[in-house]
C-alpha cells in the first residue's frame, strides 16, 4: 500500500474528539444526581467509540478521514486526521474507556471516593484530548491536545487531597510541563526547517535536516517532550509516583492514555517527523536505542524490588513502554510492527492487571504484595485475569503479549541486533521473575482467616476485568479480531518503511 | 579646551543642572526636596529647548514690519518656543499633581521624609 | 459620517466625556459611571469602524485645525494605531462597567473624579496612539500620565506615595523623551513622524541623533517599565483600586510600548536602530532580563496584586522580547501579545476585585477551597487566565509566546528562546500556587480519610460576584479562548498589514 492514500472530509474525527468534551457540563450540572451523572459518563463513552469504530471500514480501506477545524497559525491549521496509526490508538483508547467507565462507578462508589464529580469530568476532558492526540495531523494540534491532557490529568493525580498526592501532583506538573515546553521549542524550529508541521509517513524533515548536530539536538528536544510521558529513564520518575491517583485513573490514564500518548508520540516522532532515513543517516536510533533497552532493563529490575503493588505494576509499566520505543529504534518494518502491536496489548493486559489492583484494594483494602497471601480463594476471578496479564507481560503465548513480542524480536532479527533480541529475552524473565511471586501468593499460599470470608470484589468491577482479560486472550489467538489492529499495524509500518527505500535491513545502526 | 568650552558653555550648564536634578530626585529623602529636584529637571529640557533655538543675529519671532518677511534668518525659529510654552504649562501641572499627592501624604502620615514615612506605613 | 474623521473623534470623545462628567455628576452622582460607560462605548464603535475602514482602503489621515503636515499636526489612523485602539477601547469599556460595584465599593464616594480622570487617562492614551506628530506625543503622554498618577492616588493609605514615586520616575522619563526628541527635532528639522521617516535616513548617522534617540527609547522604556526602569511599577499597581489597576495595567504600559515600536520601526529605519545603533537588541535583551526576573519577583509574592504587578514586568518583557528581535515574526509577537496580554491580565486584575469585594483581601496564603465553590465562576475565570498566562494551548497567550519563539528559532537567538521557555515554567510556579490553594483541599486538613467519612462538604454559601463585575470577568477569560483559537485570522487580517516595511 503505498502512502498516498486518499483522503475525504467529514466531522466524524472532530465529532469523536469533542463528545465527551461536550459531556463535561452535562456531568457537572448533574453532580447531585450520581446515576445522571454516570449516564452521561457512559453515554459519551459509547458515542466516542461508535464515532470511532464508523471511521474503521474506510481506513482499512485506505481512505483518510479528515476535518480541519480551523487555521489556528498562518499556514498551520489545527486539523484531525483518522490515519491508520491515529485509528489504531483512538480505536484502544476509546474501547478501553468504555470498560474503565463501568470499572469507575464501581471503584468510586466501592471506595467512597470524594469529588467525584471532578473525577468524572477530569476523565472525560482527558479522554478527549487523548482522542486528539490520536488523530492529531500536525505537531501543533498534537501539542495543544498533549497539554490540555497534561492539564486534565492533574486534578486525577492529585484526587486524593493528601500531602503525598499534592507532591505527586507537584512532580507530574513540573515534568509535564516542562516537557511541553521543551516540545514547544522542538516544534517551533521544526516549523522552521520545513515550513510545515504536516505529519507524513517516512518523515516529515526527510531531506530537509542536513545538519547532524540540529538533528540530534531536535531529536532529543522531542524526545524529551515526549518521552516524559513514555516514562523514558530517566524521565519516568513522576509514572511511579502518579500512582497515588485511584486505581481506574492509574489504569486507563496511566496504563493507556497518558503513557501511550507518550509512546504515540515517540511513534509519531520517529515515523512521522523525522523518518526512518533520518533516523538512520545521523543515528538516531542508536540514541533511542540505548535509552529504552536500559530501560527494560533497570525498569525490570526496580519492579523486582517494589513491594507496593501499583508501584509494581508502575515499573512494570515504564519498562513496556519502552520496548514499544525499542520497536521504533529498529527501523525495521517488523520492529514498527511489533511496537505499534504493543501498544494495544499492553493496554488490554496493564489494565487488566491495574483493575485487578483496583479491585483488592476496594474490596480488602489491601495494597502490598506481601499481604495477598490466598486471597485467590476469596477473589478467584480477579486473579484468575490477573494471572492471564501477568503471563501476558512475560510474553506467554498465546496471550497477546506474545505476538507483539514476537514480532519485536522478528524486527531485531531483521536488524541484525542480536543485543536486542536478547533484551527482550531477559526481560521477559524478569517479568515473569516479578509478577510470578504474587500468582504464587495468591494462589498457593495460605492467607488470614479474614481473607477467605470475603467475596469477589463488586460486580460492576469483575465484569470489566474479565472482559478485559478474556480481550487479551483473544486478541492474541486473533489479533485482527473487531478492531483490526494487526491490520492496522502493518498498515502504518508499510506507509513507514515505503518512504525509506534506501535502508538495507542489515545495517540499521550506523 | 578654552573654544570648546566658549562654544558650548550653555549646555555644559545645562548638562550640570540635568545631573544636579536627577541626583536630587535619587538621593533626596524629603519628598519637597525631590519634587524641587523634579522641578529642575524639567526646566533643564525646557532650556535645552531655547538654547538651541538660539542664533547669533537674530530676533525674536514677532513680526517686524520694517525687516518684512523676506529674509527667515533674521527671525529665530518659531516653533520651540511656542512648543515650549506648552512644556511649561504641562510642567505646572505635575507640579500641582505633585503636591496635591503630597499634601495627601502628609494628612496620612505627618511627615514627608521618607524613611520615616516607610516606618509609619508598617 | 465620513470616516476621515475618526482619527479625531476617539480622543475627542474621551476629552469631551472628561469634561461632562463633573457637570452630570452635579445632577446625578450615578450618571458619571453611565456616561463613561457611553463614551468607551462610543469610541468602542468608531475604534472599530476605523478599524474596518483602514483594513479596506488603507491609513486615514486627519489634520487638525486644517493646517497641513508637516507644519500642522496630523492624527493617523494606521492598522497598527486602528488595532490598538479596539483593543483598549474594548478592555475599557469592559472594566467600567466593571466599575460600577467594584468603585463604590473600594473608593466611596469617590466615583466623579474618578469617572472623569478616567476619561482624561484614555483621552490621553488615544491622543498617543493616533498622533502623528512626536510632540503632540508628548503633551498626551503627559495627558495620560497626569491622570495615571491621580488615579492611582484614589486607593488605600499607601497609594499616594506609590503614586508620588510613579510621578517622580515618569516626569524624569517624560523629560527624557522630550530631551531627545530636542535632539532630533534640531537634527532633522521637522517632528511630524511621516517626515521624520523622509528625512531622519540622512542625518542618522550624526551623533545628537543616536543621543536623541537613546534618550526617547530611554523615556519611553521608563513609561512601559523596561525592566531595570520598572520600580515604580509594583507599589503603583498593588495600593491603587481595584478598577484603577484593572485599566491603567493592561492599558497603560501597553500603550508605552505601542510608542516604542513606532518610535523604532516606523519613526526610524529599523536597519539602524538594529545594526548601527544596537538599540533593538538592548531592548531585547533588557525585556529577556525582565521577564526572568519579573517572574522570579512574581514567584515570591504574597499577595495577588503585587504578584501580578510583577508579573506584568514580566509580561512587558514579551513585547520588549518581540521588539528585540526586529523580525516581522517578532513584530507579530509583539503586537498580538498587547493584545493578549492586556486581556490576561485584565480578567487577572479583574478578579482580584472580584476577591477584594467579597473577601475584602487578596492575600495568597488566606485563599482556600472554599473559594472555588463560593465564587466558582469568578474562579473559574482566573483559571483560565491563569493558563493562559503561563502559555498553555489554545489560549490566547500560547500563541504570542509561539510566534516570539519563532522568532527567537529563525535568527538562532537561543538565549531569547531559553528565556521564553523558562518564563512559561515560573509562571506555572506562581498560577499553580494559586490553583491549588483555590481548587484543592488546603494541606494537612485532609489527612489520609480517603475513605469513610467521604462526601462531607462543607456547607458554603454562594457568594459570587454581582453581575456587572462577573460579566466584564468572565468576557475576558472567553475571550482568551477565542482569542487563541483565532489567532491565525487576527495575523492574517490585521496584523499583516501593519508590518512595516523595514523590517
Amino acid at each position: 500500500m503505498t502512502p498516498e492514500m486518499l483522503t475525504y472530509t467529514t466531522s466524524l474525527p472532530f465529532l469523536a474528539v469533542m463528545v465527551s468534551m461536550a459531556a463535561v457540563p452535562l456531568i457537572l450540572i448533574s453532580s447531585n444526581r450520581p446515576n445522571m451523572r454516570e449516564f452521561w459518563t457512559l453515554a459519551a463513552a459509547f458515542v466516542k467509540f461508535g464515532l470511532i469504530f464508523s471511521l474503521l471500514p474506510a481506513a482499512l480501506e485506505g481512505r483518510i478521514a479528515e476535518y480541519t477545524i480551523i487555521q489556528i497559525a498562518p499556514g498551520i491549521d489545527l486539523q484531525l486526521r483518522a490515519d491508520p496509526m491515529g485509528m489504531f490508538f483512538a480505536l484502544v483508547a476509546s474501547s478501553l474507556w468504555i470498560l474503565t467507565s463501568f470499572y469507575s462507578i464501581g471503584y468510586v462508589r466501592g471506595a467512597n471516593e470524594k469529588k467525584q464529580t471532578r473525577y468524572f469530568a477530569s476523565f472525560a476532558v482527558c479522554l478527549s484530548a487523548t482522542i486528539g492526540i490520536a488523530f492529531s495531523a500536525n505537531l501543533l494540534t498534537f501539542l495543544i491536545f498533549y497539554e490540555i491532557l497534561s492539564l486534565a490529568t492533574y486534578p486525577l493525580v492529585v484526587h486524593k487531597e493528601t500531602d503525598e498526592a499534592y507532591r505527586s501532583g507537584r512532580m507530574y506538573l513540573i515534568y509535564a510541563l516542562t516537557a511541553g515546553v521543551l516540545l514547544i521549542a522542538a516544534i517551533g524550529w521544526t516549523y522552521a526547517l520545513a515550513g510545515t508541521v504536516d505529519f507524513k509517513p517516512g518523515g516529515l524533515l526527510n531531506g530537509i535536516i542536513q545538519d547532524p548536530w540540529t538533528a540530534k539536538i531536535l531529536f532529543l528536544l522531542f524526545m524529551a517532550g515526549v518521552g516524559v510521558k513514555a516514562g523514558i529513564m530517566p524521565l519516568h520518575s513522576w509514572l511511579p509516583r502518579a500512582m497515588v491517583a485511584p486505581t481506574p485513573v492509574s489504569a486507563l490514564l496511566h496504563a493507556v492514555a497518558v503513557v501511550k500518548s507518550g509512546v504515540f508520540g515517540v511513534i509519531r516522532v520517529v515515523g512521522f517527523v523525522f523518518g526512518p532515513e533520518v533516523m538512520h543517516a545521523f543515528g538516531l536510533n542508536l540514541i533511542l536505542a540505548v535509552f529504552a533497552g536500559t530501560t527494560i532493563l533497570v525498569a525490570s529490575l526496580i519492579a523486582l524490588k517494589q513491594d507496593n503493588l501499583k508501584a509494581r505494576l508502575a515499573y512494570s509499566t515504564v519498562g513496556h513502554l519502552s520496548y514499544i520505543v525499542l520497536g521504533m529504534a529498529l527501523i525495521s518494518a517488523d520492529g514498527f510492527m511489533g511496537g505499534i502491536m504493543h501498544l494495544a496489548n499492553h493496554a488490554t493486559m496493564k489494565i487488566t492487571l491495574f483493575f485487578c489492583a483496583g479491585a483488592i484494594y476496594v474490596n480488602l483494602h489491601k495494597t502490598e504484595i506481601s499481604q495477598l497471601d490466598g486471597i485467590g480463594k476469596a477473589m478467584p476471578w480477579t486473579m484468575g485475569m490477573f494471572t492471564i496479564g501477568a503471563l501476558g507481560l512475560a510474553g506467554v503465548p498465546p496471550i497477546n503479549g506474545f505476538v507483539s513480542k514476537w514480532f519485536l524480536c522478528l524486527g531485531a532479527l531483521q536488524a541484525d541486533q542480536l543485543i536486542i533480541v536478547g533484551i527482550f529475552v531477559v526481560s521477559g524473565l524478569l517479568n515473569a521473575a516479578y509478577f510470578f511471586p504474587i500468582v504464587h501468593r495468591a494462589f498457593m499460599r495460605k492467607g488470614d482467616e479474614s481473607i477467605a470470608r470475603h467475596g469477589e470484589a463488586p460486580l460492576l468491577m469483575v465484569v470489566p476485568i474479565c472482559i478485559v482479560g478474556v480481550l487479551s486472550l483473544v486478541l492474541g489467538f486473533f489479533p485482527n479480531l473487531v478492531f483490526h489492529f494487526y491490520d492496522l499495524a502493518s498498515t502504518v509500518a508499510g506507509n513507514i518503511m515505503h518512504a525509506a527505500t534506501g535502508i538495507t535491513t542489515a545495517s540499521v545502526f550506523p | 579646551m578654552y573654544d570648546f568650552i566658549q562654544g558650548y558653555y550653555a549646555y555644559l550648564f545645562l548638562a550640570t543642572l540635568f545631573v544636579i536634578g536627577l541626583w536630587g530626585m535619587m538621593t533626596k529623602c524629603n519628598l519637597m526636596k525631590k519634587i524641587m529636584s523634579m522641578s529642575v529637571v524639567q526646566s533643564t529640557t525646557i532650556l535645552f529647548w531655547i538654547v538651541s533655538a538660539y542664533k547669533d543675529d537674530a530676533r525674536v519671532t514677532v513680526l517686524d514690519k520694517s525687516l518684512g518677511v523676506d529674509n527667515p534668518d533674521i527671525y529665530l525659529n518659531p516653533l520651540p518656543h511656542t512648543l515650549m510654552l506648552t512644556a511649561i504649562v504641562v510642567a505646572v501641572v505635575t507640579l500641582g499633581v505633585s503636591y496635591a499627592l503630597i499634601i495627601n501624604i502628609y494628612r496620612e502620615y505627618n511627615t514627608l521624609d521618607e524613611p520615616t514615612l516607610l516606618e509609619r506605613m508598617k | 459620517m465620513s470616516s476621515s474623521q475618526i482619527p479625531v473623534l476617539i480622543p475627542v470623545t474621551f476629552l469631551l466625556t472628561a469634561l461632562l462628567i463633573p457637570l452630570l455628576g452635579l445632577i446625578n452622582r450615578s450618571l458619571a459611571q453611565v456616561s463613561a460607560v457611553i463614551a468607551s462605548g462610543l469610541a468602542l464603535v468608531f475604534s472599530y469602524l476605523g478599524l474596518q475602514a483602514v483594513l479596506s482602503q488603507g491609513r486615514i489621515s486627519y489634520h487638525i485645525g486644517g493646517w497641513m503636515p508637516p507644519l500642522g499636526i496630523e492624527f493617523i489612523l494606521d492598522s497598527l494605531s486602528a488595532f490598538l485602539c479596539v483593543v483598549f477601547c474594548g478592555i475599557t469599556l469592559l472594566v467600567l462597567i466593571y466599575g460600577k460595584t467594584s468603585v463604590a465599593h473600594e473608593t466611596p464616594g469617590k466615583d466623579i473624579p474618578f469617572y472623569s480622570l478616567t476619561m482624561l487617562l484614555l483621552g490621553g492614551l488615544s491622543g498617543m496612539v493616533m498622533t502623528g506628530d512626536l510632540f503632540n506625543l508628548y503633551v498626551f503622554l503627559e495627558i495620560s500620565a497626569l491622570s495615571g498618577y491621580a488615579l492611582l492616588g484614589i486607593g488605600n493609605r499607601r497609594a499616594s506615595l506609590a503614586a508620588f514615586r510613579y510621578l517622580t520616575l515618569g516626569t524624569a522619563g517624560a523629560s527624557f523623551y522630550l530631551l531627545g526628541l530636542a535632539f532630533i527635532f534640531y537634527s532633522a528639522g521637522t517632528l511630524n513622524m511621516a517626515d521624520l521617516t523622509q528625512m531622519l535616513p540622512f542625518v542618522q548617522d550624526t551623533r545628537p541623533v543616536s543621543i536623541g534617540l537613546v534618550l526617547m527609547v530611554l523615556g519611553v522604556g521608563l513609561k512601559m517599565a523596561l525592566f531595570p526602569m520598572h520600580a515604580w511599577l509594583p507599589d503603583a499597581y498593588t495600593y491603587a483600586s481595584s478598577t484603577a489597576t484593572a485599566l491603567i495595567a493592561p492599558i497603560g504600559t501597553k500603550v508605552a510600548a505601542y510608542v516604542l515600536l513606532r518610535l523604532m520601526f516606523f519613526v526610524a529605519d529599523p536597519d539602524y536602530m538594529r545594526h548601527d545603533l544596537h538599540l533593538t537588541q538592548v531592548v531585547g535583551y533588557l525585556g529577556a532580563i525582565g521577564i526572568i526576573w519579573g517572574s522570579i519577583m512574581a514567584i515570591c509574592q504574597k499577595e495577588l496584586k503585587r504578584m501580578l504587578a510583577f508579573s506584568s514586568v514580566a509580561q512587558v518583557g514579551y513585547i520588549a522580547l518581540g521588539i528585540g528581535l526586529a523580525s516581522p515574526l517578532g513584530f507579530i509577537g509583539a503586537v498580538l501579545h498587547i493584545l493578549n496580554h492586556a486581556c490576561m491580565k485584565g480578567c487577572l486584575f479583574l478578579f482580584s476585585g472580584n476577591l477584594r469585594l467579597r473577601l475584602g483581601h487578596s492575600t495568597i496564603p488566606k485563599f482556600s477551597d472554599t473559594l472555588s465553590r463560593s465564587m466558582p465562576w469568578s474562579s473559574a475565570a482566573f483559571a483560565l487566565a491563569a493558563i493562559s498566562m503561563i502559555g498553555l494551548p489554545p489560549t490566547a497567550g500560547f500563541f504570542s509566546k509561539w510566534y516570539l519563539a519563532l522568532g527567537s528559532i529563525e535568527q538562532s537567538n537561543w538565549i531569547f528562546l531559553a528565556v521564553l521557555l523558562v518564563s512559561s515554567l515560573l509562571n506555572a510556579v506562581y498560577f499553580f500556587r494559586i490553583m491549588e490553594k483555590i481548587y484543592l483541599k488546603p494541606r494537612n486538613a485532609g489527612g489520609n480519610d480517603s475513605h469513610g467519612d467521604a462526601q462531607q462538604p462543607v456547607a458554603v454559601a454562594r457568594n459570587e460576584a454581582p453581575g456587572t463585575m462577573l460579566v466584564p470577568t468572565l468576557t475576558l477569560a472567553v475571550g482568551l479562548l477565542v482569542l487563541g483559537i483565532m489567532n491565525a485570522w487576527i495575523i492574517t487580517h490585521v496584523i499583516h498589514i501593519m508590518i512595516p516595511s523595514g523590517l
